[in-house]
């Protein structure tokens, strides 16, 4: 154990030097494969995060909220879900939407402004990404419920940050769901802090330990822990699937980047936290185990490292020749039904803009 | 900033005129507290608290957990403490969650106890579209607020007047939800500290609106952002003389000022980003329509956003009224 603050309550199975323990109530085994497959995972996500984030410095992207640092608890939940199931996302979900197989363009379409949505949600069964911190928490949960009336063995996953635990929503989303005994699991990403504001202004206890007030389990995690958090992420989902009802996951994480690419952290965090978090980054640690196991080998990281450029220089030119939707487009899908007035205003709009073709001004 | 309490004019931006103006409230008065996510050591996502935390320590320029609802809710009990609280709301699109408290609460207490309660409460609000920004960071919700009684709306369009303004809605016994258009907040201007903006004999009255420029053919009304656009358009305008009104207080709005314009100039434009239905400008071409009915020589036109969520950035400037936008609707009054 370390001292990330993640403490004795904390399920870990691979340690920061990529050690493999044991936990008397958390097992995993998986095939080579999908050890491969979590590791391939996890380094593509980030690729496409430090591209994201160098396109909009480049201007191509309006904004982009890094999930560097946070691969191992988005990959590995997300790992953890049946096609079937449904999660439901915030704004710094990369890892998860990936894991769902929503394209990376997709992904990057909202922040390059052309959407305010990006993909099909049911497709994926990966809810659009919500910004509006804690709405989604309470979206799962009636998910959960539609669920449970349905019969069916299906299960939510409503994630959130540290932050979010102090909004209504998420707290509402905790009671409805502990009293409907919802097939719903609460991923929350503890990463230390809220924009500026570190975990101790939202809340006195430990995250995970609130649950118990609400009467369904909590379960802290180390988030860094790729392999402990798809173990515990399975577990609370055999749960909901057996009719057990809600648990929160605490993945105790850490923000490693900027708040998004608009925040500047000097102004409020030490660098010397950041560097003892990068002494326990989630991708080095599974790599240095899946290679000391001789799970992988040079040839395979070699070929991982090429499929990472080779993502780079997708998402670098898909952004960059990303159409602008044509005006009149804000105007569909506002309703289902004919509304005249919509009709009205697009008219409007398609007239006015005609009238400076005629004038020859545009 | 040196010079600010000199009495020469300093130029500063619309955020650094706030951030003096906020200084200046937590000067005036110990009970004056500073309530919101971010705005102590980060100094708010736009800078408009910076420093304040620093020179007035963390029991006046609070950091609050992250949830709305809660910051407007304790508001009110610490305004019923008798303190002032000055409250941020981080963007437009995140004020919704407390806005049960705000509707339900704040806007009502004074009238429930019969005035034995008031509610000294600012619900600061970054709002407006304009800066490429991704959902929910660019949306104009004033018309929520100016339709609830017992609220008090303001919106600056300059620093002078976010400087003079802020002071006066701190100081003001009404809740006052205080809109600061977001795209301005870089935009420069000259500010005069050296008049006490409480003084009602040295500062102009903040629930007044303010003529901007004089004209004889068309009066356009607007406010917060559609200010700077709606004078750039009167400059364009080559032919037509155009009047502009920036409304500065939304609730209450000054009727007479604008009455007084258009029986001069006998044709209204009302320019605002809000969606159009029952918007702002609705209201007011109702009123103007009552009040000068037999003079007006044009229907009253709306120049706003259309009737869609704000959309996607790269379309944002298809939604936003602007220059050419503001001139066609000056066109369709004059050639009626
Ligand atoms: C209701 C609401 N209030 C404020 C914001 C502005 N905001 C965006 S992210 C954020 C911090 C969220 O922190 P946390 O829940 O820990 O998630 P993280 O960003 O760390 O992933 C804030 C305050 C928002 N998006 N929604
Ligand atoms: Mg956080």
């Amino acid at each position: 154990m370390d001292d990330s603050g993640l403490g004795a309550a904390g399920v870990q199975l691979l340690t920061a030097r990529g050690e493999r323990v044991e936990h008397p109530d958390f097992a995993i085994s998986l095939t080579d494969d999908e050890l491969r497959g979590l590791l391939r995972d996890m380094t593509l996500v980030r690729r496409l995060d430090a591209e994201a984030t160098a396109l909009q410095r480049q201007g191509e992207l309006g904004l982009w909220a890094s999930c560097l640092g946070q691969e191992a608890a988005q990959v590995g939940s997300a790992h953890a879900m049946a096609a079937s199931d449904y999660a439901f996302p915030t704004y710094r979900e990369h890892g998860v939407s990936w894991v769902r197989g929503v394209p990376p363009l997709d992904m990057l379409a909202m922040l390059r402004g052309v959407t305010n949505g990006g993909w099909d949600p049911n497709r994926y069964r990966c809810a659009p990404s919500v910004i509006v911190i804690g709405n989604q928490a309470l979206h799962a949960v009636g998910y959960a419920m539609g669920i449970q009336l349905d019969g069916s063995q299906d299960a939510a996953i409503g994630y959130f940050g540290d932050g979010a635990t102090a909004q209504g929503d998420v707290n509402e989303a905790f009671v409805f769901a502990a009293v409907f005994n919802a097939p719903v699991v609460f991923l929350c990403q503890n990463n230390q802090w809220a924009i500026s504001q570190p975990t101790g202004r939202q809340t006195r206890t430990p995250l995970f330990e609130r649950a118990a007030g609400f009467g369904f389990p909590g379960i802290r995690v180390d988030g860094n822990d790729v392999l402990a958090v798809m173990a515990v992420t399975r577990h609370a989902l055999a749960r909901a699937r057996a009719g057990e009802g809600p648990t929160l996951i605490e993945a105790f994480t850490y923000r490693m980047a900027a708040h998004t690419t608009s925040d500047d952290p000097t102004r409020y965090r030490e660098a010397v936290e950041l560097e003892a978090w990068r002494q326990r980054d989630p991708i080095e640690r599974l790599r240095v185990h899946l290679a000391n196991e001789g799970i992988v080998d040079d040839s395979f990281l070699e070929g991982l490292q090429q499929e990472s450029e080779t993502l780079g220089e997708l998402v670098r030119a898909g952004v960059r020749s990303m159409p602008d939707p044509e005006p009149g487009a804000m105007f569909d899908h506002v309703y289902a039904e004919w509304h005249p007035e919509i009709e009205a205003q697009r008219d409007e709009v398609d007239a006015y803009l005609a009238s400076f073709v005629e004038e020859g001004v545009r | 900033m040196a010079g600010i309490d000199g009495h020469e004019p300093v130029t500063m931006t619309m955020a650094q005129a706030l951030n003096h103006g906020l200084r200046r409230a937590l000067e005036r008065d110990a009970k004056t507290v500073l309530f919101g996510e971010d705005i102590g050591r980060l100094g708010g996502v736009f800078r408009v608290t910076d420093g304040l935390q620093k020179d007035f320590g963390e029991h006046r320029v609070i950091d609050a957990p992250l949830a709305e609802s809660g910051i407007v809710g304790a508001a009110v009990g610490l305004a019923m403490r008798g303190y002032r609280p000055v409250l941020e709301m981080q963007f437009d699109g995140f004020v919704y969650p407390a806005f049960d408290q705000i509707v339900s609460q704040v806007a009502k207490l004074r009238r429930r106890t019969e005035g034995a309660i008031s509610l000294p409460i600012t619900i600061r609000i970054p709002y407006g579209g304009g800066i490429g920004a991704v959902e929910h960071h660019s949306e104009s919700p004033e018309a929520y607020f100016a339709h609830t009684p017992g609220l008090r709306v303001l919106t600056p369009s300059d620093p002078q007047a976010a400087f003079d303004t802020i002071q006066q809605a701190i100081a003001s016994d009404d809740p006052v939800i205080y809109l600061e258009p977001k795209r301005r907040y870089w935009d420069k201007g000259s500010v005069d500290a050296s008049a006490d903006p409480l003084d009602p004999a040295m500062a102009p009255y903040p629930w007044r609106a303010r003529t901007l420029r004089v004209g004889s053919d068309v009066t356009i009304v607007c406010y917060g952002p559609m200010v700077r656009t709606c004078l750039e358009a009167a400059r364009a305008s080559g032919e037509v003389s155009i009047e502009v009104i920036d409304l500065q207080s939304l609730s209450p709005v000054d009727y007479d000022a604008i009455v007084a314009s258009v029986e001069r100039t006998a044709r209204l434009v009302v320019v605002h980003e809000a969606s159009r239905n029952a918007g702002l400008g609705a209201e007011i071409a109702t009123r103007i329509s009552e009040r000068c009915f037999t003079m007006l020589e044009a229907p009253v036109t709306r120049v706003t956003g259309y009737d869609v969520p704000y959309p996607p950035n790269r379309l944002e400037e298809f939604f936003l009224p602007d220059l050419d936008r503001v001139l066609d609707g000056v066109d369709r009054v004059m050639s009626y």
